[in-house]
């Protein structure tokens, strides 16, 4: 592709080379190590699902279990596996049975890895096919329904309430939206379990749970049926129970999910051990489930400047691109993150936005880029916020965005109304339809402002990408390196869920998912 | 619309400034013009715009206008109106309660803190509860501040610490102690079903069961508080939506300064 930037891609090759040791190096430590959520992750995966009487999820009960008699680093599989030999109970029987306190699987007789692997080959082989079976609904849904024209629409419901956001959704799609993803519940992201059910109760937004993503599969089916198009569905698997909940989106035909340990490290403070072997994890499995990954580089911007802090958003997307393709994410699925986050006051502003974005877009031709609208600057001024919104749906078609995530006109004021994404997508379609094909039009000046601003942030990205190698990623989160924000190694939610690998552990859905 | 570029009303209404009786607005004195907008859960069609006319008259506007209307989705209809308010309200009478200090930039606090307290003033800051946005007590806090103005960290002589979001108020207090602090503040930004009213309620308790209430400087921010809010919640200031660092940093210090000082 001719660069439109004029950008080096002899330099694009080099930052990518440092990216990639940065990742090597964390997988290095990942690939030791297994978590409660990982765990649990597995216990999913041979069909153990259900809460015990005191409403705990069997997957923690098993997991907790093997926790407390210190024996987690084995594996859940190991201790399921024998139990299943010696008793011929199948997996949920198993848990129903624990939770009842009627069985110790830590007591029962370690059999041959081949006796295992027997018992546990016909769970395993279920939950394989039924992932297979969803992305290929989805295949199918896009040859025959077909989809929305790039940059896709992503807009937001939360309400709190599965069933209103079906409505709050369904509208959505109606008036053109392609992807809805249902915000979670505030504070969501810090438990280290997965609600169960249906639920109607949630603060800023709704709860993840595997029911409430089959109501709203359900509802975005039917209204892409009536639409002729089909609608993506969008949620979070980021927080303390990310592999869980990209199993339960994967069993559930989820297509986009919120998926990155750094968002979570940096702006919920979770322990980075924890949240990048989780990360992993989860990973593999959306890659497998034909999943696009949303990472949150964006966010970098609502606490840094985006103007002097633009390159550590593309450093970051960088090193993210290479996490992923360890997980075997191909680029289709990375929803790399950046944003229109600069002061809409400062001077020649939207070049300086625009010379990003498409930085961004042929930095990562292939990826699903994912472009986030002004936050930080909307003010409760709707009308000049509905300007910026126009501003950034103009750089989001001018560079081929892949996911233009809707700004809303009542930002910073509340959640969105029905006629706040009415007016959003409405803004959005009439500059997609209006400007179309601007991006094959123009040229940029050689070694104009755009230019020139794109090359200083690729230089910049460069240098911060080297000091990472040199430091080591842990080391530079804890040295402030993303957002101005420092977080220790040790410290943070979640470590004490982190535990060594023993000598039995096994996983063998990372294999069989990375080699479909 | 097809009004005509030029509103042919006629304007026999008393146009002089009445600050007893004010009223919006839009063009010429006491017109009451007003521009609003809403759904109704009913289809588009001439029966949702009676609907909609009918409303602003329940309102109080006279002459309503219904400029735009569409059809959200199946049932639910999105109008544009426009309308003459009848009502007026006495500008003479108002009192709305306010955070009483003069606001300073950073030098001059710094200074009036060297002057008056004569040492740093200690101060805490967190989004606490389930509340996971940083914004806000960011844009107090941090040194980079926000849209100019330094936030309390780039103060000489205050020591600040922000403890970031997700919070939990035994915690925020905890630290409370062991920092000795002079002043609180905490950031609220969901306010969805209030539960930062709950949050805030309960701080307040919680400080007051440790006996600790009287002994801080206590202030809440975020862009739905306001100071008359954060009083009735036993606070001591709310800063809400356009007020910054600068806001916060000059009513602590003075606020600290009466506290020490004038009541000797």
């Amino acid at each position: 592709m001719e660069s439109k930037l004029g950008i080096d891609f002899g330099k694009v090759a080099h930052a990518r080379e440092v990216a990639h040791k940065i990742a090597t190096q964390v997988q290095d430590f990942v690939d030791g190590y297994t978590t409660v959520a990982v765990e649990r992750t597995l216990c999913r995966l041979l069909g153990i699902d259900g809460v015990d009487e005191n409403a705990v999820p069997l997957p923690n009960v098993i997991v907790e279990e093997l926790k407390d008699k210190n024996v987690l680093g084995e594996g859940a599989l190991f201790f399921l596996g024998n139990t299943m030999v010696a008793t011929g109970l199948t997996p949920q029987q198993i848990a129903e049975k624990v939770a009842a306190g009627e069985l110790d699987m830590t007591a029962q007789p370690a059999c041959t890895p081949a006796r295992r692997e027997e018992a546990l080959q016909p769970y395993i082989a279920a939950s394989m096919e039924r992932i297979a079976k969803n992305r290929e609904r989805r295949e199918r849904y896009l040859q025959t329904l077909g989809e929305g024209p790039k940059p896709y629409l992503y807009v937001i419901v939360a309400t709190g309430n599965i069933y209103e956001d079906v409505v709050q959704a369904q509208a959505a799609a109606r008036q053109g939206a392609d992807i809805i993803a249902v915000i979670r519940t505030t504070g969501q992201s810090l438990l280290d379990y997965v609600p169960y059910g249906a639920t109607t109760e949630g603060f800023g937004g709704t709860f993840a749970t595997q029911e409430n993503f089959r109501i709203m599969r359900k509802a975005l089916d039917e209204v892409g049926e009536e639409v002729g198009r089909y609608i993506r569905l969008c949620n979070y698997c980021s927080g303390l129970c990310m592999p869980e909940i990209a199993v339960m989106g994967a069993l559930e035909g989820l297509d986009v999910m919120l998926n990155d340990a750094l968002y979570g490290i940096l702006f919920r403070d979770i322990n980075m051990q924890r949240t990048l072997i989780d990360q992993f994890m989860s990973r593999v499995i959306n890659g497998f489930a034909g999943v696009i990954i949303n990472t949150g580089e964006d966010n970098y911007l609502t606490t840094a400047d985006a103007v002097e802090e633009a390159h550590t958003v593309l450093a970051s997307d960088f090193i993210n691109e290479q996490l992923a393709a360890l997980a075997g994410l191909p680029e289709e699925q990375m929803g790399l993150g950046h944003a229109f986050e600069m002061d809409p006051m400062l001077e020649n502003g939207f070049l300086y936005e625009l010379a990003q974005a498409q930085m961004t877009r042929e930095i990562f031709p292939r990826a699903t880029l994912k472009y986030m609208p002004p936050t930080k600057f909307m003010t409760g001024n709707i009308f000049r916020g509905h300007i910026q919104d126009a501003l950034f749906n103009m750089v989001g078609i001018w560079t081929s965005q892949g996911i233009q995530l809707l700004g809303m006109p009542t930002e910073a004021i509340h959640t969105p109304f029905m006629s706040d994404r009415y007016l959003s997508i409405e803004n959005a379609r009439y500059i997609f339809n209006n400007m179309k094909n601007i991006g094959d039009e123009v040229v940029f000046k050689k070694d104009g402002i755009i230019q020139s601003r794109a090359k200083e942030v690729l230089d910049k990205a460069i240098g911060l990408l080297e000091r990472i190698e040199q430091e080591g990623l842990f080391s530079a989160l804890e040295k402030g390196i993303f957002a101005d924000i420092k977080r220790p190694k040790n410290g943070g939610k979640g470590l004490d869920g982190v535990c060594l690998k023993g000598s039995h552990y096994s996983n063998p859905f990372v294999n069989l998912m990375l080699n479909r | 619309m097809s009004g005509g570029l030029y509103s042919m009303e006629g304007k026999d209404f008393d146009q002089t400034l009445d600050l007893k009786k004010i009223k919006p607005y839009g063009d010429t004195m006491n017109d009451g013009k007003t521009q609003l907008s809403f759904t109704l859960p009913v289809p588009a069609g001439d029966e949702a715009v009676e609907a909609a006319k009918q409303l602003l008259k329940k309102m109080g506007f006279e002459n309503p206008q219904v400029v735009f209307h569409k059809e959200l989705t199946k049932g639910f209809t999105f109008f544009n109106c426009y309308g003459c308010c009848t009502h007026t309200v006495d500008y003479t009478n108002i009192y709305v309660p306010k955070v009483e200090s003069t606001v300073w930039d950073m030098a001059e606090t710094d200074q009036f803190i060297r002057e008056h307290i004569g040492r740093k003033i200690v101060v805490i800051g967190a989004s606490t509860g389930t509340d996971a946005h940083t914004v806000g007590i960011d844009a107090i806090m941090n040194m980079k501040g926000f849209a100019g103005h330094y936030g309390l960290e780039r103060y000489e002589m205050f020591e600040a610490l922000n403890m970031g979001s997700q919070v939990l108020n035994e915690d925020f207090i905890a630290k409370a102690i062991e920092m000795k602090a002079d002043a609180l503040l905490v950031s609220q930004t969901v306010t969805q079903k209030d539960i930062h009213i709950k949050n805030l309620t309960e701080l307040v308790e919680m400080l007051e069961a440790e006996g600790l209430r009287d002994k801080v400087i206590l202030a809440c921010g975020g862009p739905r508080i306001t100071h008359e809010l954060a009083k009735e919640l036993g606070y001591d200031a709310g800063f809400g939506m356009n007020t910054y660092a600068d806001d916060v940093a000059s009513f602590i210090a003075q606020e600290l300064d009466r506290r020490l000082n004038k009541n000797k």
